[in-house]
């Protein structure tokens, strides 16, 4: 439990998986109302932010003395949390069309040991989870691969990767919703990257904290018939 | 589609950067979307009060060279912020009070004579559409507004029904000579050695000129770390002094990232983050506990 200043926690936890568990029960609890004013809660690798603590009941003249009360009693509070393990079927994965031809491809199959060829069927049976979002809107931290197939972020970052790369480093597997610049070895691409981030829709980024996903290879569409139907 | 019923405002010169900004977007967060909005936020809800509008109406931010505008109907404008000639058609006009505009004539708001971002609040604010329920130009993730190009054009907002608060102009506060900056420690002061800690504390530092809407950068003496290693990306807040390899703090403005990879060695609070919007490079910089 970090102080971020005075109206900002840090909660660290043990790792990635008990952090989302964490921020997950954070979200039911604001949900049920059984949560004090905060105004944002952002979840990372293996802590949970939450920033902007409203002090008092958030009626205009009603602030306790002294700064950072609110933020202290929530820390003793968030220490007495049972926290449920996260379970994995709560919802639908999103289901995001890709096709494996990154400029990476060969390297990350020598890392993984594979050919690369095999690269696409390894990845793609993976149950990813967006673990957090950073970096741009849009972008979502997806873990889920094994440790094993972990890779090392290239030594020299690209000074352009294209919207829709399907991009891993470390434990991380993700998509860049926009042209970037990025170190990520490059597998792959999103057949439509428009729809990772639509600030007109909601929700604006496809792939919020929390959401299950799966990369599939579409099936190649069928020859069109050279007779037409009668 | 945005209505043009209210005007448009042309821009003739969009100066080295001039953005839209309003009260910012806070919330998004999560989704990797920071809160921008105006730098200076005193300065930006006083230059909106003397123009009548809402204190989180959408105004023009400018970064020390200023900018020229020309609206298509007469307006009542505040230049605010930092200090500068104003000049209507190259007529002299009051800074930081409200001054009529007629149509077609240019509002030119000159560079910085101290301070670093000027506002401009229109009477009935400017409108381009919302993005996540702000107007503001976020230079970092690159939504809202596009900055100020020259023969942009953007749509002026209806003038509510409160007056501008012609007379007495209100007290600017003005650019600081140095910059005292609190700062609460955390929330990864452990990964510093104590030496570290005191230099932060104790050492002059310098606003260096690659600073922008992202983070205040320093100059000084960089600080030693006790602990190596990367950092696991954590959420950032605004006001967090970040210590990048190099070892000079960086002070999170609004366009800061979301999440972040470097440690975090004390947070500077919201309150005194406008002074250092205003603060021109080399300006002395003092880091005290909070």
């Amino acid at each position: 439990m970090l102080p971020a200043g005075p109206h900002a926690l840090l909660v660290e936890l043990a790792d990635g998986e008990r952090a989302e568990a964490f921020h997950a029960e954070l979200l039911r609890r604001r949900e049920r109302g059984a949560l004090p004013g905060v105004r944002e809660i952002v979840p990372g690798a293996r802590t949970v932010l939450l920033d902007g603590i409203e002090d008092g009941t958030g009626r205009e003249g009603r602030v306790p003395a002294g700064r950072g009360r609110a933020r202290d009693r929530l820390a003793c509070d968030l220490l007495s949390w049972p926290i449920p393990p996260l379970r994995r079927e709560e919802q639908d994965a999103v289901e995001i069309p890709v096709v494996y031809d990154g400029p990476d491809l060969e390297e990350v199959a020598a890392l993984w040991g594979v050919r690369a060829d095999e690269v696409p069927g390894l990845h793609s049976r993976t149950a990813f989870r967006v673990a957090f979002c950073g970096f741009a809107p849009g972008f979502g931290y997806l873990t889920g691969l094994p440790e094993r197939l972990y890779v090392p972020r290239r030594a020299t970052p690209r000074t352009r990767v294209p919207a829709g790369a399907l991009a891993l480093a470390g434990p991380y597997t993700g998509v860049y919703p926009r042209p970037s610049p990025g170190g990520w070895q490059l597998i792959g691409r999103m057949v439509d990257p428009a729809v990772l981030w639509d600030p007109r829709r909601e929700p604006a980024a496809l792939l919020g904290p929390g959401t299950r996903v799966r990369f599939v290879v579409p099936e190649p569409v069928p020859p069109p018939r050279t007779e037409p139907r009668r | 589609m945005t209505a043009v019923r209210n005007g448009l405002l042309h821009v003739v010169r969009p100066g080295a950067l001039t953005t839209v900004q309003d009260a910012g977007r806070p919330g998004w967060a999560h989704l990797g979307v920071g809160r921008s909005g105006a730098l200076d936020a005193p300065a930006a809800r006083l230059a909106n009060r003397l123009a009548g509008n809402a204190p989180g109406a959408a105004l023009l931010e400018t970064t020390v060279t200023g900018c020229a505008v020309r609206p298509d109907r007469p307006v009542v404008a505040v230049v605010g912020g930092a200090g500068c000639r104003v000049t209507v058609d190259g007529r002299p006009v009051a800074w930081g009070a409200p001054v009529r505009v007629p149509a077609g004539a240019v509002l030119d708001v000159g560079p910085a004579l101290h301070g670093v971002r000027g506002y401009l609040a229109f009477a009935g604010g400017l409108e381009p559409d919302p993005v996540l329920g702000s107007r503001s130009a976020d230079l970092l993730s690159g939504i809202g507004p596009a900055p100020l190009s020259e023969g942009d054009t953007l749509p002026l907002g209806e003038p509510a029904g409160r007056p501008p608060a012609y007379g007495p102009t209100a007290p600017w506060p003005g650019a600081p000579a140095e910059l005292v900056l609190p700062l609460h420690p955390g929330p990864r002061d452990t990964w510093f050695t104590p030496a570290a800690l005191h230099t932060l504390t104790t050492a002059a530092y310098r606003v260096s000129p690659h600073s922008n809407r992202i983070g205040l950068r320093t100059e000084g003496p960089a600080l030693e770390r006790a602990r190596e290693g990367e950092l696991p990306s954590e959420g950032m807040v605004l006001g967090a002094i970040q210590v990048p390899p190099d070892g000079l703090p960086v002070v999170f403005l609004n366009d800061h990232p979301t999440t972040g990879g470097y440690p975090v060695v004390g947070v500077v609070p919201e309150t005194a983050l406008a002074k250092a919007a205003q603060a021109v490079p080399g300006t002395p910089v003092r880091f005290v506990r909070a």
